[in-house]
């Protein structure tokens, strides 16, 4: 009975780090690529971690398995948005065939507003601004 | 066909079947936050494969290993998306 549920349990983790794979060399887009990397290979692993605690029956491995679940459950949405902040400061282009981009025109002035220089970024990043969405409230231009 | 040949033979395969799909798009990434993202990717696909192995062997002791790679692979992404902000700055 136990062996059913072991073959169950690594064959869904198994195919959602699959699906997982696919999807990071097939979506058209990083941001979907981030969005496919922090929800179906952590559900993947999350299983497989399952299926390892479930094999051992320990509680001191058990324990370690759901360590390692709940740090993984901690970090990957913290990494996910920290590098993807950090890839829409630097222009990292959208799909073109997305809809909406609810930061357009948001982050005109310098990258999160804490550094004091910034030059030609802010210039730049002013220019595309100009296509209908008025800069925020601090001018664009202070450079 | 018992536990171990079913994890041998068919999960052990597809997770490096999933890790060469993850390093085909390491390789090709048009932009660096793609390499670092598929390199996150990797390190969590290695952190199931090593729990497989685990059951395989039947050695708990790699389940540390596990860990520490979790670990690794976040300070990774954190330190690499820093950075990336930063050389756009200059």
């Amino acid at each position: 009975m136990i062996n059913y549920i072991i073959i169950f349990l690594a064959t869904f983790g198994a195919a959602f780090v699959l699906l997982a794979a696919v999807g990071i060399l097939r979506m058209p887009d990083l941001y979907l690529r981030i969005s496919v990397t922090t929800k179906a290979a952590t559900l993947g692993i999350g299983l497989i971690l399952i299926c390892v605690a479930v094999y051992f029956g320990k509680a001191p491995i058990a324990t370690r398995a759901l360590a390692i679940i709940f740090f993984l459950l901690l970090t990957a949405p913290v990494g996910a948005h920290l590098i993807g902040r950090s890839s829409y400061f630097v222009n990292t282009p959208l799909w073109k065939n997305s809809v909406m981009d609810d930061l357009k025109g948001k982050y005109s002035e310098s990258s999160e507003g804490s550094s004091s220089e910034e030059s030609d970024g802010a210039i730049h990043k002013a220019e595309d601004d100009e296509d209908g969405h008025p800069p925020k409230n601090k001018p664009t231009g202070s450079a | 066909m018992s536990v171990h040949d079913y994890l041998y033979y068919i999960i052990l395969p597809v997770l490096a079947l999933s890790a060469l799909l993850i390093f085909i798009r390491f390789i090709m990434g048009p932009s660096l936050s793609d390499r670092v993202v598929s390199l996150d990717l990797l390190i969590t696909t290695g952190i199931g494969m090593i729990a497989i192995y685990s059951i395989v062997t039947d050695q708990p002791t790699f389940l540390d290993i596990a860990m520490i790679l979790a670990l690794i692979a976040f300070l990774g992404t954190v330190a690499f998306a820093y950075y990336i902000e930063k050389r756009k700055r200059k």
